[in-house]
């Protein structure tokens, strides 16, 4: 019990501290939230095989087992979600080379242009 | 029809994509790429022809016997919207090759990535491998929208990235809350195992499907979650924009997927009620598409909120579910596509042809090719408005019957949206209409003109226009067949158990 606890408490904060930096007006802070959330949603996929301690992911081995394709979604989110963070990373570098700031809403000069 | 044959349109655009990404020279990067898209029209075709039968075709990749492998599953609505992507790719790849792949690399490979996205998500049989396309073809998209990265892209760019990673978490949350209830991601299973569940299960396996019907609105571009959608749209490239017009119908053939089927009247009591969802939102984009049109000051922000406007449409009527509504919505759906993309790309005319004005609507230069653009421009606007006689007419037809089978209230609101919005949109269209080329002054002419290949590109997706008007009966039989086929859970339930292969 006390592991579902500790799992959803921490699947929470993460959760809560995400969307908290992604509704700040700073392409950083909303790299940190987006971060953030994905590491919450990779530990909601991994939890929702159940948890259990110390079973084999294989059928037969043991009288119970662990859901191995929990893992295996969870390891295909966390890949994705890699490549994702990576390419956003990139996309504010280069929206602050070009803007020459990194606030989310556009300048009025810009809005004009 | 060999079941193998259905994993070509997912494999041929990535081994394409990937040879292209290796070919320097423009001219055989191009050749490649339209040759590949009008092969892939053929095998849209060549599957088309067979779902017709009414068969369902299931290959079980890697020979792993479903629930436990993933499975592609072909049926008419699939095979519809793997020809209609392949339509678009066609003209979509000709008018890349118009001198806009010479601004940035990888223009076509990033095209072909999309379209292995789009065409494995219209086959797949299991949510977690339909995440797994979307975020193939959301990547693509990102490349292809940043496409010559000019500041106001960028922007519109950084936007649209965040607002479907948010999407992307969403989705895995809400697999992940149906797999915990369900132990399965298998739609055919899914719709096996959902009327199964208990009351306390229930609740938590309908909060996963309304997630995902939060997620699905979103790349649909539905209200209240359709803000991203203009100024991605208007920012791209003109063909990069008349590929999107795919995009948002990703979203609603993911709805109109995954809905009736699973949650339709065969899960008992775990059936969800898609009226409810979705038609005051749907009604709302409608409303939302119609005045950002009048409001829009680019003649593409008109057509991405045209683009808005036909999404809103088309979930009002597919959201009642009946069978006739739903091949209405499924016409509308191919019409919008193609008349939307056609839309794009002579704004992409209009713009090529007035220097600095761009497609600004304010007073400019004469265009070099006014008359063949306005004419263009024209047929563009009747298609996408509705007016006699093109296939917009049709659709608009159908959907206003189609719906007038549901009850009066509900078809009483729909059929008023629909008319007023097609009206508001005239207005709009007419608008830019006469900004861009009656206002222009005579007196100055540019000599810049449209590449041609842009200009064929425009024409040929007129031709495809004009076909679905003048075949609208026979594509509207098979359309009716479609939805048919759409809410027959037990067919397609049989179909899938009935691969054999490794357990």
């Amino acid at each position: 019990m006390s592991m579902e606890l500790l799992i959803s408490i921490s699947v929470g904060v993460m959760t809560m501290a995400g969307v908290y930096l992604m509704l700040r007006a700073r392409m950083f802070s909303i790299l940190l939230g987006l971060t953030l959330l994905s590491y919450a949603v990779n530990v909601f996929v991994f939890a929702s095989g159940r948890l259990r301690i110390g079973m084999p992911p294989i059928i037969g081995a043991q009288h119970t087992y662990a859901d191995p394709l929990a893992q295996a979604l969870v390891l295909t989110a966390i890949v994705i979600s890699f490549a994702m963070t990576a390419f956003v990373v990139v996309l504010a570098i280069a929206a602050y080379t070009r803007l020459g700031h990194d606030r989310v809403q556009p300048d009025r000069e810009e809005l004009d242009r | 029809m060999n079941a193998q044959w259905l994993i070509v349109p997912v494999l041929l655009p990535a081994v394409v994509a990937a040879v292209l990404a290796l070919v320097r020279p423009l001219a055989l990067q191009r050749l490649l790429s339209v040759a590949s898209c009008a092969a892939l029209v053929g095998i849209a075709g060549h599957l088309l022809a067979s779902a017709d039968s009414g068969a369902l075709t299931v290959y079980a990749l890697g020979n792993w016997r479903p629930p436990f492998g993933i499975v592609f599953v072909l049926d008419r609505l699939s095979a519809l919207m793997l020809l209609l992507t392949a339509l678009l790719a066609l003209p979509v790849a000709i008018a890349m090759s118009g001198g806009e792949d010479e601004r940035g690399p990888f223009l076509h490979a990033f095209l072909h990535f999309q379209l292995m996205g789009l065409n494995g998500a219209f086959l797949t049989g299991d949510l977690f491998n339909l995440f797994v396309f979307f975020e193939v073809l959301l990547i693509a998209s990102y490349c292809l929208l940043l496409h010559g990265q000019s500041a106001g892209r960028v922007r519109a760019a950084w936007h649209y990235v965040v607002v479907n990673l948010v999407g992307s978490s969403l989705f895995l949350i809400a697999v992940a809350l149906l797999y915990a209830m369900t132990g399965t991601l298998n739609l055919a299973d899914l719709a096996v195992k959902l009327p199964q569940l208990h009351a306390g299960e229930r609740v938590l396996a309908h909060s996963g499907a309304l997630m995902l019907l939060v997620v699905f609105a979103l790349k649909a571009a539905m209200f209240p979650l359709f803000l991203w959608l203009a100024p991605t749209y208007s920012n791209a490239a003109a063909p990069v924009a008349a590929l999107f017009a795919i995009m948002t119908k990703v979203g609603i053939y993911a709805i109109v997927r995954v809905y009736p089927m699973v949650f339709g009247a065969t899960a008992g009591e775990a059936a969800l009620d898609l009226r409810v969802w979705l038609l005051p939102p749907a009604l709302a984009t409608m409303a939302c598409g119609a005045l950002a049109a009048l409001a829009s000051r680019r003649l593409s922000g008109i057509a991405a909120q045209l683009t808005l406007l036909s999404v809103g449409t088309i979930l009002a009527v597919g959201a009642l579910a009946t069978t006739p509504a739903l091949s209405a919505s499924l016409y509308y759906l191919a019409h919008s596509t193609l008349s939307g993309a056609l839309l794009f790309l002579v704004c992409g005319l209009v713009s090529a042809q007035r220097g600095e004005a761009l497609d600004l609507l304010k007073r400019g230069v004469t265009m070099h090719q006014s008359q063949l653009t306005a004419i263009l421009f024209l047929f563009a606007a009747v298609a996408v408005t509705g007016i006699p006689p093109m296939s917009g007419f049709m659709g608009k037809t159908m959907l206003l019957q189609g719906s007038a089978s549901a009850s009066d209230a509900v078809a009483a609101w729909i059929w008023s949206f629909v008319l007023v919005t097609s009206f508001v949109a005239i207005l709009a269209l007419m608008r830019g209409g006469i900004v861009v080329f009656w206002m222009a002054r005579s007196s100055q002419r540019t000599s810049d003109t449209a590449p041609v290949p842009l200009i064929a590109a425009a024409l040929g997706m007129v031709a495809f226009v004009m076909a679905l008007a003048t075949l609208a009966g026979p594509i509207k039989g098979f359309t009716d067949a479609t939805a048919l086929q759409m809410t027959d859970t037990h067919a397609y339930v049989r179909a899938v158990f009935a691969v054999g292969g490794r357990p």
